[in-house]
């Protein structure tokens, strides 16, 4: 089971790589974008069902994976294996 | 009396802060292991800073699930004086012993300078030897010192009196210009809520030797010393 974690700053979290990106992208040209966040996605194989397996990922961001302070995730299934 | 100084791979200054509590405390210097998993019987620890494991993921946040962070968790709640500098900060707010988080240098860039800090509790155990509202000068040298707390986290470090040192200016001016990192109003290092555990940025340990020509910091183990004597 292959089960990926999205991990995105939280909202009204100072985001300072996702402004640099931006800054960058519109020194290149870049117009009518805003916004610009930048998180990460973590890849995990995983030997359980679906329903065990989303469940023991979501103690592992808990645990360790994000900082809830200042960390969303989404637990995105990606493929049986 | 001993001191225990945990070392993780990638810790820095740890020799530092052994040879500056040799120096002005009356505390033997233990270097504890990560992978041990019991600390040695100690009237202090000491998480030095560095870029442990790589900075992965976050920082702090593998250090702070180190096989010695059970017994340092259960230690420092129980009350015995802990001190995280730097990367050791960043350890204990992922250990979940301090409150708050540390991100990214709004400035996006490490910072390595000796900046002034102000006094604002000189009530703590790692504080008493310094004057309330003091300006002294310590190093800095971190990427990731921009302290964030959300609004009632915050409120609750204020309300206890947690708040021990603020960045400011040579005059003691606490002011966005005189923030280096983006903190939330310019902390620059807080306690729990007990006051027994105490996190900073700046690094007292590099500024207790004449060579370095800053000896500000020698308050900070000396203060350490007088509560535990």
């Amino acid at each position: 089971m292959k089960l990926n974690v999205k991990i995105m700053p939280k909202n009204g979290v100072l985001d300072p790589q996702g402004k640099a990106v931006e800054n960058s992208l519109s020194q290149l040209g870049f117009k009518n974008f805003s916004e610009i966040r930048q998180g990460k996605i973590i890849e995990i194989d995983i030997d359980a069902d679906k329903d065990r397996a989303i469940n023991i990922v979501d103690e592992m961001c808990k645990k360790l994976l994000v900082n809830l302070i200042i960390e969303d995730y989404e637990i995105i299934f990606d493929r049986e294996k | 009396m001993k001191a225990s100084i945990i070392v993780f791979p990638g810790s820095n200054c740890d020799r530092d802060i052994a040879v500056s509590i040799k120096k002005l405390t009356d505390l033997e210097p233990i270097m504890v292991w990560h992978k041990e998993i019991s600390i040695p019987d100690s009237d202090l620890i000491v998480i030095p800073g560095g870029f442990t494991f790589g900075d992965y993921l976050r920082c702090g946040s593998i250090a702070a699930n180190s096989p010695i962070m059970n017994d340092v968790i259960k230690k420092a709640t129980d009350g015995l004086p802990t001190l995280g500098i730097c990367n050791g900060f960043q350890i204990l707010t992922e250990s979940g012993l301090l409150p708050g988080t540390l991100i990214k240098n709004d400035c996006l860039s490490f910072l390595c300078k000796t900046v002034s800090i102000r006094v604002e509790n000189n009530e703590t155990n790692f504080s008493k030897k310094y004057k309330q509202n003091e300006i002294i000068n310590i190093p800095i040298a971190h990427n990731e010192g921009n302290f964030f707390a959300n609004e009632d986290t915050l409120k609750k470090i204020k309300d206890s009196n947690q708040i021990v040192f603020k960045y400011c200016n040579q005059n003691g001016e606490v002011n966005n210009e005189t923030n280096p990192n983006g903190s939330i109003e310019n902390i620059a290092g807080i306690t729990n809520e007990q006051g027994n555990v105490l996190g900073m940025m700046p690094h007292p340990e590099r500024a207790t030797c004449k060579i370095t020509k800053l000896s500000d910091g020698e308050n900070l183990f000396k203060s350490i010393s007088e509560f535990l004597l």
